[in-house]
């Protein structure tokens, strides 16, 4: 996180500076850092409520044993996909909840189920300071476009005279299969690799 | 044209997990109550790595390094048939979901939803996630620092995704 993080934030604080200077155009820069900041804080606290709500939620669903029973029902593909995880573990019910979520395109809820996924994977396979491989495929599987009908794009291709908004579904679906195909691929070959040589990486 | 699965479904669920809650006798409120602070929570574990990094896309936007980087990647994109206009989309994509749709709006006032470009960009941000974004946010809720070949395994499905988003649109739309 923190090496990967440290490359992009330093470099594209310096990357803008230095382009700004050379445009002489500092001041956008010094008011977009201004202006950026603050939208940062509204987005969190967008995050905060949704995050809460659906977190209060999906305690409710743990407690009754909701998930436990959804994600009985929808994990034996993902145990495929996730070895060495409980499968009536909290993380595997997070993961089938955040799996779903982002199928049907509930991106607010498919956050707060992701995070409480990771933590519930680190509590699991403590994790410590170095990502386990489950943990690695859970998020660049997230990072990937799972959701089955693309809605905001639809709505905007509509409102922007489209004569087929919904035109794009099958090249969006092959594309978006190729995608999440080839992420899940290229996790399993890097983890598996890694294991080979031991630590490291 | 307007359905929206996310319309019935959140209020659906809602029902749904009050429902079975109360039927197995769960006390609904306080297990609610208790969320919501484990929810509190992880926003606060997330918010720095939130502002750092909304804070230098900001920034980067702003002096103009989008463009600057689409003309250096001029040479690329045209050597596989990927349309000019999309690639601002191709470089603010992993960093910023608002800031892809407002490039994708851009694309299409400019050129129309049904052009070549104006669907290669629906396909593009239909098929794709905002992948730094995600792993940074996805990370900072664990105390993970070292995240080996997660971006590496999340960049192989992006960069061969938007290749292929102009290929796709070229076989099923025809142009």
């Amino acid at each position: 996180m923190s090496v990967m993080m440290k490359w992009v934030f330093g470099g594209l604080i310096i990357l803008s500076v230095i382009i700004g200077f050379i445009r002489g155009d500092a001041a956008a820069v010094s008011n977009a850092a201004v202006s950026a900041c603050g939208e940062a804080v509204t987005l969190c606290i967008t995050l905060c409520g949704i995050i809460c709500l659906w977190s209060g939620v999906m305690r409710v669903a743990q407690t009754s044993g909701l998930t436990k029973l959804t994600a009985k029902a929808l994990s034996p593909v993902l145990r495929r996909l996730f070895h060495g995880i409980s499968p009536k573990g909290e993380a595997m019910q997070f993961i089938v909840l955040n799996i779903t979520a982002n199928l049907l395109g509930l991106g607010n809820a498919s956050t707060p189920f992701g995070l409480a996924a990771m933590r519930a994977l680190e509590k699991e396979e403590k994790s410590g300071e170095r990502a386990t491989d489950n943990m690695i495929l859970f998020v660049v599987l997230n990072t990937a476009s799972l959701q089955l009908i693309p809605t905001t794009v639809a709505a905007l291709r509509l409102q922007h005279g489209s004569a087929a908004p919904m035109e794009i579904l099958p090249a969006v679906w092959v594309v978006s299969l190729i995608n999440a195909a080839l992420t899940v691929t290229a996790a399993k070959i890097m983890g598996a690799a890694a294991r080979r040589r031991g630590a490291g990486l | 044209m307007n359905f929206n699965i996310g319309d019935y479904a959140v209020p659906l669920i809602f029902a749904a997990v009050f429902i079975f809650g109360l039927a197995k006798k769960t006390d609904v409120f306080s297990e609610f109550l208790k969320g919501v602070e484990e929810g509190l929570g992880t926003v606060r574990d997330i918010f720095p790595s939130l502002m750092a990094l909304v804070t230098c896309v900001g920034m980067f936007r702003a002096c103009g390094g989008v463009e600057l980087l689409t003309e250096w990647l001029k040479p690329v994109t045209e050597l596989f048939g990927f349309p000019a206009e999309c690639t601002p989309l191709v470089i603010l994509r992993p960093f910023s979901g608002s800031g892809a749709v407002a490039l994708y709006e851009n694309i299409l006032t400019q050129t129309g939803a049904d052009s070549f470009a104006g669907r290669v960009a629906s396909v593009m941000l239909g098929s794709s996630e905002t992948t730094f974004y995600t792993i940074a946010v996805y990370f900072s809720a664990t105390k993970v620092k070292k995240i080996r070949y997660a971006l590496a395994a999340a960049l192989v499905g992006d960069v061969c995704g938007w290749i292929l988003s102009a290929a796709a649109v070229r076989i099923f739309l025809g142009a």
